[in-house]
């Protein structure tokens, strides 16, 4: 049941970082390329219906990672107590930014939240990224299965790490580039104009950027967590997870409309995200020093039954929530700024 | 001299907080929920408004209704882009401040906090973003549709969200496990709790009087400046007879059973709230007064002679257990705030049916649109149900201490262990400087709103 769960939640947080990371890409490209309020609009109007929509994947995917594994949620989240609360005023900024922009028109107060949109979305994809890496590398758990982690300490994923060392940044810049790709494509398929080809110019070259990141990553990764090679040895199933992400990758390059790379962009993700959670398990939490210490699938998880009535709603759930959410993108879908849909 | 006194507040500040990183968790969860609270309210109200003026839209062909839903639906949107930011951060809190009650319980609350999200929060945000930018081409019965739509979600949102919290008040559905964990053992019986059957009709009320007195209130103020007359008189209409509705429903019956489960489950906290240290037959019922826990003594009270009896046991002759029968450990720790609290509420609960019987009377015989002091009361009586809802869930976790989850869990044992005051210090201050910004641009936003007024909406 756990590991259904443990499947589940991973599927939840790729659609999370799918979704919302194509509007927080959008965020991280919109100051570079758009110029002028038409453009600065446009950006907008591609996200206006469905950024919060998209949002909703974090709180759903946080309130079943809560249930499911709540031993997780509750080290976790205090552990990292002051990382999230940046986080939290992060998102705050961004969706204030995103609300409020249009609500008056003067030289001073759209210009103001254009940068607050643009900067707490570049800090919320490092931080997502560095929080990744933290949970990659392991923290120094105690008995009960608790820690607290300083913003930094000496910046070595040592016996002593904080959130932020040269692993867990590294992952972060990864991150900020992955998806500044994801979001140029997505303005590249949403814009027309020059703002179309400015957001397919930067495309290009995050491009290459994302795929040097990545050989670094991955190779760093392999070395600060030995359990990701062990469990590429036991289980060589494991390997679909990043030949997707290849895949993915190549498909960005290769295809040459406007969405299939965009979609691609989204498979590369959802490989990188799996491999991770491929890599770590059964660590849901792994310990930086001493495996036994490790919170696991099996000891964060609650009673059998809350798992197994959860699965009867949650499913169905879900599917609604899909449901709804693709209606509202090809309700949404099309070139924006020529009229119709997502005009205020 | 100033120098001396700001260096006396810093140090009684370093002394409350050295001594407890409890209360700093405490008044960080307090001053969230709180502000979070004041958003929901309004988005809950507004949004049935809104149905019944899309509903006579609908039902009469009348374009005026459907530009009077317009101009309410961008309040509602502001309204509600507040209401999300400043609720993402309480979700979160459950594992970042109260680690031990989250490790402890969530397999229990878990439960109803992912069905929030996972049924109300993507069916509203969903909806929302269709009925604000798709109502050219939704046509008039699928933007009508979304209108219900936004409105069931944000209702379920409620019943989640008040399920989390009646189990708190009042734990079922679960069983413990070996080493004494929480666990979960009836989902219905969790989301049928008997708490969470008057709970919640009373918080929905409570939300519908915040909607339809801002409507009300707005329309009012229309009338009194002599402008959009033809929308303050529908908006005074529609929000008096919701105001109408909700106050009275919120005394009974939900109000009324509301208490009699408090007296029934928690009857420290009853005694409490009323102010009652002596246990007493035929007990009175306190209308004004001061508690004072030292001495264990009601001072300067009101009394109704043996009516507490009766609305909680329901015979003017029953036995009402007073605070001192019963350990000061199981006292709620504050006491006085409690019963103020507590009589805040029910005092404007009283004021809100005489206020709306009296405006309903003179909009029945004609006369309210012109009546100058009526609109100005209806105008002024805006700020009050969010004193009252705000003063009720005060009563109501307040009165749950000192237990975090009513007679399982004291509040002291569910705290996160390794995040220390001084953290949680910094992160409350930052949240108070955040809250104070984003409270005055969501003011200043709503307030130009008003001004441009129904007929520029369009
Ligand atoms: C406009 C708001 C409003 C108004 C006028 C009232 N209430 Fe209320 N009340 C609430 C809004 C509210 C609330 C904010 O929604 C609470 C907080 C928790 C809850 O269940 O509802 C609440 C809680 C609450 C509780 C506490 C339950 C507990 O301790 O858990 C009781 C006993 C009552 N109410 C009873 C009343 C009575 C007898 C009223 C008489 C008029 C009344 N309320 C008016
Ligand atoms: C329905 C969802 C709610 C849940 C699950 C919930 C839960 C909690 C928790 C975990 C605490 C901290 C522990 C404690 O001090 O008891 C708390 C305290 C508090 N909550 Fe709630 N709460 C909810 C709704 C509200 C609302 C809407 C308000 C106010 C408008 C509110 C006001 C407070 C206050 C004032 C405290 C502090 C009490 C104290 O310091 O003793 N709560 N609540
Ligand atoms: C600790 C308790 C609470 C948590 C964890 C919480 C969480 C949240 C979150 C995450 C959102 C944003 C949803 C989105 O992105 O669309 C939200 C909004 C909302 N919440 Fe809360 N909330 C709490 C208390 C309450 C209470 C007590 C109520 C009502 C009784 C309530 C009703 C709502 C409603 C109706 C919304 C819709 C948006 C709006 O506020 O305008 N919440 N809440």
């Amino acid at each position: 049941m756990s590991f259904i769960w443990y499947c589940l939640v991973a599927l939840m947080i790729a659609g999370y970082v799918i979704l919302d990371g194509y509007d927080i890409g959008a965020g991280i490209v919109h100051l570079f390329v758009a110029k002028g309020e038409d453009e600065r609009k446009m950006v907008l109007q591609s996200i206006g219906p469905v950024w919060d929509g998209n949002e909703v994947w974090l709180l759903a995917g946080g309130g079943t990672l809560y249930f499911a594994f709540p031993g997780l949620y509750a080290s976790s989240f205090s552990g990292f107590y002051l990382p999230l609360m940046v986080v939290l005023w992060l998102l705050m900024i961004r969706g204030i930014s995103i609300e409020f922009r249009n609500h008056l028109d003067n030289a001073a107060w759209k210009p103001f939240w254009d940068t607050g949109f643009a900067v707490s979305s570049i800090l919320l994809a490092v931080f997502f990224g560095a929080a990744l890496g933290n949970v990659v590398r392991g923290v120094p758990l105690d008995q009960a299965g608790d820690f607290f982690l300083p913003f930094w300490t000496d910046f070595q994923p040592g016996a002593e790490p904080g959130i932020l060392d040269w692993y867990t940044i590294l992952v972060g810049v990864f991150a900020l580039a992955t998806l500044t790709l994801h979001g140029a494509l997505w303005v590249r398929y949403r814009a027309s104009g020059d703002l179309n080809i400015r957001a397919a110019r930067l495309a290009k070259r995050s491009w290459i950027a994302v795929l040097l990141l990545t050989a670094l990553t991955t190779l760093a990764s392999f070395n600060i967590q030995p359990q990701i090679l062990q469990n590429f040895a036991k289980y060589p199933v494991g390997y679909i997870f990043p030949a997707l992400a290849l895949a993915g990758l190549a498909g960005v390059y290769l295809f040459k409309d406007e969405m299939k790379p965009f979609l691609s962009s989204c498979v590369f993700i959802a490989g990188m995200l799996t491999s991770a959670a491929f890599g770590i398990f059964p660590y849901v939490l792994p310990s930086n020093s001493d495996p036994a210490k490790g919170l696991t699938i099996w000891n964060t998880a609650p009673a059998e039954y809350g798992l197994r009535v959860g699965l009867i709603w949650w499913l169905p759930g879900m599917a609604l929530a899909i449901a709804y959410s693709t209606y509202m993108h090809r309700k949404f879908s099309g070139k924006v700024g020529t009229g119709g849909y997502g005009s205020h | 001299m100033l120098r001396g006194c700001a260096d006396l507040l810093w140090r009684t500040m370093l002394i409350v907080v050295m001594d407890s990183a409890l209360l700093v968790h405490r008044l960080h969860f307090a001053f969230t929920i709180t502000f979070h609270y004041l958003f929901p309210q309004l988005t809950m109200g507004l949004a049935l408004l809104i149905v019944v003026l899309k509903t006579i839209a609908l039902k009469t062909g009348d374009e005026h209704y459907n530009h009077a839903a317009r101009f309410w639906a961008k309040i509602f949107a502001i309204n509600f882009a507040m209401g999300v930011v400043t609720g993402i951060p309480m979700e979160f809190q459950f594992g970042t401040n109260w680690s031990r009650f989250s490790r402890a319980a969530g397999g229990v609350i878990g439960q109803t906090l992912a069905m929030e999200g996972v049924y109300s929060f993507f069916l509203e945000s969903s909806f929302l973003g269709l009925f604000l930018f798709g109502e050219k081409s939704l046509g008039r019965v699928g933007h009508w549709f979304a209108a219900v739509a936004v409105w069931a979600g944000s209702w379920l949102s409620g019943f989640f969200i008040v399920a989390t919290d009646a189990w708190m008040q009042h734990p079922v559905g679960y069983k413990l496990g070996p080493g004494g964990e929480i666990q979960l053992d009836s989902l219905w019986g969790l989301l049928l709790n008997p708490w969470v059957l008057w709970q919640y009709p009373h918080t929905m009320m409570g939300a519908l009087a915040t909607g339809s007195f801002v409507m009300a209130g707005i329309g009012a103020f229309y009338l009194l400046l002599r402008r959009d007359e033809k929308y303050g008189r529908t908006f005074v209409r529609i929000g008096l007879l919701g105001a109408l509705a909700s106050s009275v429903l919120l005394l009974f019956p939900t109000g009324d059973q509301q208490g009699k489960n408090v007296a029934r489950h928690q009857p420290v906290t009853l005694a409490a709230t009323e102010g009652l240290f002596q246990t007493a037959r035929g007990a009175p019922m306190a209308i004004l007064g001061q508690p004072d826990t030292n001495t264990g003594r009601l001072d300067n009270p009101l009394l109704l002679p043996k009516v507490l009896s009766m609305i909680t046991y329901g015979r003017w002759a029953a036995e009402v257990k007073g605070l001192n029968e019963y350990p000061r450990d199981l006292w709620p720790d504050n006491t006085p705030l409690l019963f103020y609290s507590f009589h805040i509420m029910v005092g404007l609960g009283t004021i809100f049916i005489a206020i709306t019987v009296l405006c309903g009377l003179a909009l029945w015989r004609g006369i309210l649109y012109e009546s100058r002091p009526l609109l100005w009361l209806l105008t002024l009586a805006m700020p009050f149900p969010y004193i009252a809802n705000t003063a009720g869930w005060l009563t109501a976790e307040l009165g749950r201490q000192p237990w975090l989850i009513y007679g399982l869990m004291r509040t002291e044992h569910g705290v996160s262990p390794h995040v220390s005051a001084g953290n949680a210090l910094f992160t409350l201050l930052g949240f108070m400087g955040m809250y104070t910004v984003l409270g005055i641009l969501f003011l200043w936003l709503v307030q130009r709103e008003i001004a441009h007024g129904p007929e520029a909406a369009q």
